[in-house]
């Protein structure tokens, strides 16, 4: 087995135990694990309108997947894309409710302030890194916190003390009659393409420019690029503001697509916290970004399903994610393992 | 309200919400003391929070005013082992510590929520019956001032709190079991060479931390919300990873960031009733103490550095 193939392994097999393990619990918890995946898997594939719904689930899971990908291999650990897509999500629900303007310049102003937005909360994060050798590990979950309780005070200022925004106007939306026909009236919305866009956009930053080959370079040894004369802090800097540019566009597609407005929340999204499992399912790289946030999208969104076609709670689902975290992150000893079985094999 | 007034009501009110964090931060300390990072602080308190109202709930009618300890001892055991997890992970297999501690919140977490769903066949718990009570000391309660500021009205939680603070100090700094926690966190392949179990010390570490964490947790539920639901511990284990870095990762530093940081919640929270303090926006107490950990990392506030090989597995023979 040559490394490549252990790199795919990895993932899939930490899936495959994640699935075992959760119908391990469905069945001591005394449910049926069976009916529990058939209720998973009707409510992501089971009519066009399950379809619909499960895209428009993956779509902020690509983007946060994007951010925390891109900030780790530039050798940064964005915990902060959860902050950075709250601060998107409101940026964009202001830019489109506050302003009149025709949908072509209303919509890509909307989607620039969501990711200026989660970029400079990024950029604070990369600054302190850089400037003040602060670990941005503890410097995003703090911003996290702060990102949120702002973005509710400003949401109640806005709104005279509601607790959500005006809905925006539709020249600034994502929403498609055509998506939602398509889809049986499902919450799709066109925020995928500019998903998909962004997916090309970090594969094209990271692959085919000089900077890009930067950031790279500082992520895998930060001594060797700074003896080759390049600026470590700077990179630091931009890889972070580039990573939350990403989580901040992530929140537009809720504030554009599916919402149409922000409201004030009690706690996390999630989104940002499951885009660490995305990009790690991934291995860091823009296709598997789409995969991870395929599958993860998927389970959430199926889940809804699962308390009714089932009657088991739709947690089990997050157990299930959590616990392919696990298996991703302790990929040491799966490796080990592997390459225990391959030793069998060759002295045979 | 006099000013006497507004500080017997604030000072016991602050050392409240201080309590859990005290217990969570402080099993921060041990386990990142011992070059682990625990990220997952907020998932062991969530699994503690939930093991303390389901003993209370469960046992209150046979085991009466012994049942919150019977809860809070419950709510250590289960943390303890809930924090294997990370140990086996992040240790022995050699996983990103930081992912661990994520996975460790995410499944703390679902876990939790999904038993509730699974014993109560709904989202949330009942109210408890026998929350941890408040008793006023004798004779201390009567000094003037400072009797009715710290000593009449006060939780048995929080008086174990300070406890295991000064405990807590006394065993990093003052015995072979602490040098040897701190000798593995600072340079493990020193303290290996000098026949120091490294992977050993740190299991022993993180699982105190997991034990701690429960216990904050079960305390925070059976003091503040007396129920559990998915929003019962929002927060409160990042504002105890806050209060250990803030305390410089020293157990009786960690002790005076908790409680000025109960102090901010109080004042967020009840921050309309107190004079001078509602003309404050309550957006402002809110941010303070994660604003506040920021700049003391930056190192605006004295320096604060964390143990030197926190966060690297050890990996034996390895230079």
């Amino acid at each position: 087995m040559s490394n490549r193939v252990i790199n795919i392994l990895v993932p899939i097999i930490s899936i495959i135990i994640g699935l075992i393990v959760g119908a391990i619990v469905m069945l001591v918890s005394g449910y049926d694990p069976i009916q529990g995946y058939i209720a998973l898997w009707t409510g992501i594939f089971g009519d066009s309108y399950s379809i619909g719904n499960t895209i428009r689930q993956i779509t902020p899971y690509l983007l946060a997947g994007l951010a925390v990908a891109f900030a780790f291999r530039t050798g940064l650990f964005n915990i902060g894309v959860e902050g950075q897509l709250i601060l998107g999500w409101l940026a964009a629900a202001w830019v489109g409710y506050a302003f009149e303007l025709p949908k072509i310049i209303h919509l890509p102003l909307a989607l620039l302030a969501a990711a200026a937005a989660g970029a400079f909360w990024a950029f604070i994060a990369g600054f302190l890194k850089a400037k003040f050798k602060v670990h941005e590990v503890i410097a995003t979950i703090m911003l996290n916190y702060t990102a949120l309780y702002i973005a509710n005070a400003v949401i109640k200022k806005l709104s005279d003390g509601s607790f959500k925004t005006e809905r925006i106007h539709e020249t600034a939306s994502l929403r498609s009659p055509f998506l939602r026909e398509l889809t049986d009236n499902s919450s799709l919305h066109y925020g995928i393409i500019v998903a998909i866009i962004m997916v090309v956009v970090m594969w094209f930053i990271l692959e085919k420019t000089t900077r890009g080959y930067e950031l790279k370079a500082v992520g895998l040894n930060q001594h060797a690029a700074e003896y080759s004369g390049m600026s470590v802090n700077k990179n630091i800097i931009l890889a972070m503001t580039i990573s939350g540019m990403f989580a901040g566009l992530g929140g537009a597609m809720e504030a554009l697509g599916t919402f149409q407005n922000a409201s004030i929340k009690a706690g996390f999204t999630g989104i940002g916290f499951d885009g660490i499992a995305v990009a790690l399912l991934g291995a860091n790289t823009p296709l598997g970004v789409v995969f991870g946030a395929s599958l993860f999208g998927s389970l959430k969104y199926g889940a809804l399903n699962m308390p009714n076609a089932a009657g088991i709670p739709e947690e089990i689902v997050s157990i299930i994610i959590a616990l392919i975290i696990f298996f991703v992150a302790s990929g040491y000893i799966i490796r080990v393992v592997l390459q225990k079985l391959k030793k069998k094999k060759e002295g045979q | 309200m006099s000013f006497l007034e507004m500080l017997y009501f604030i000072i016991p009110s602050a050392i409240l919400y201080a309590t859990p964090l005290i217990f969570t931060a402080i099993g921060g300390v041990f386990s990142e003391r011992s070059g682990v990072v625990n990220i997952g602080l907020e998932g062991l308190m969530i699994v503690g929070a939930f093991v303390g109202i389901f003993v209370n709930l469960e046992f209150a009618s046979t085991l009466g005013s012994a049942t919150i300890w019977v809860a809070m001892l419950a709510a250590i055991i289960v943390g303890g082992i809930f924090s294997l997890l990370h140990a086996v992970a992040s240790i022995s297999f050699r996983a990103d510590q930081t992912v661990s501690g994520v996975a460790i919140n995410l499944l703390g977490l679902a876990v939790s929520v999904f038993l509730v769903k699974l014993i109560y066949d709904k989202g949330q718990t009942d109210m408890i019956s026998q929350p941890i009570s408040r008793f006023s000391i004798p004779y201390l309660q009567d000094i003037p001032f400072f009797g009715p500021l710290l000593f009449r009205d006060v939780y048995s939680s929080s008086i174990l709190a300070f406890a295991v603070a000064i405990g807590a100090w006394f065993i990093i700094y003052k015995t072979p079991f602490g040098l040897r926690l701190r000798a593995v966190g600072e340079h493990p392949m020193a303290a290996d060479t000098m026949g120091v179990k490294v992977n050993k010390m740190r299991y022993i570490a993180v699982v105190i931390s997991g034990a701690l964490g429960g216990l904050g947790g079960a305390v925070y539920a059976q003091t503040i919300t007396h129920d559990f639901s998915h929003a019962t511990i929002a927060g409160q284990g990042f504002m105890a990873l806050a209060a250990m870095i803030f305390g410089k990762w020293h157990p009786i530093g960690a002790l005076g960031a908790a409680l000025f940081f109960g102090l901010a919640q109080t004042l967020s929270i009840a921050g309309g009733q107190i004079p001078y303090v509602q003309d404050i926006p309550a957006v402002y107490l809110q941010i303070l103490p994660y604003v506040l950990t920021i700049l003391a990392l930056a190192g605006f506030i004295g320096k604060a550095s964390a143990p030197k090989a926190s966060g690297q597995p050890y990996i034996k023979g390895k230079r």
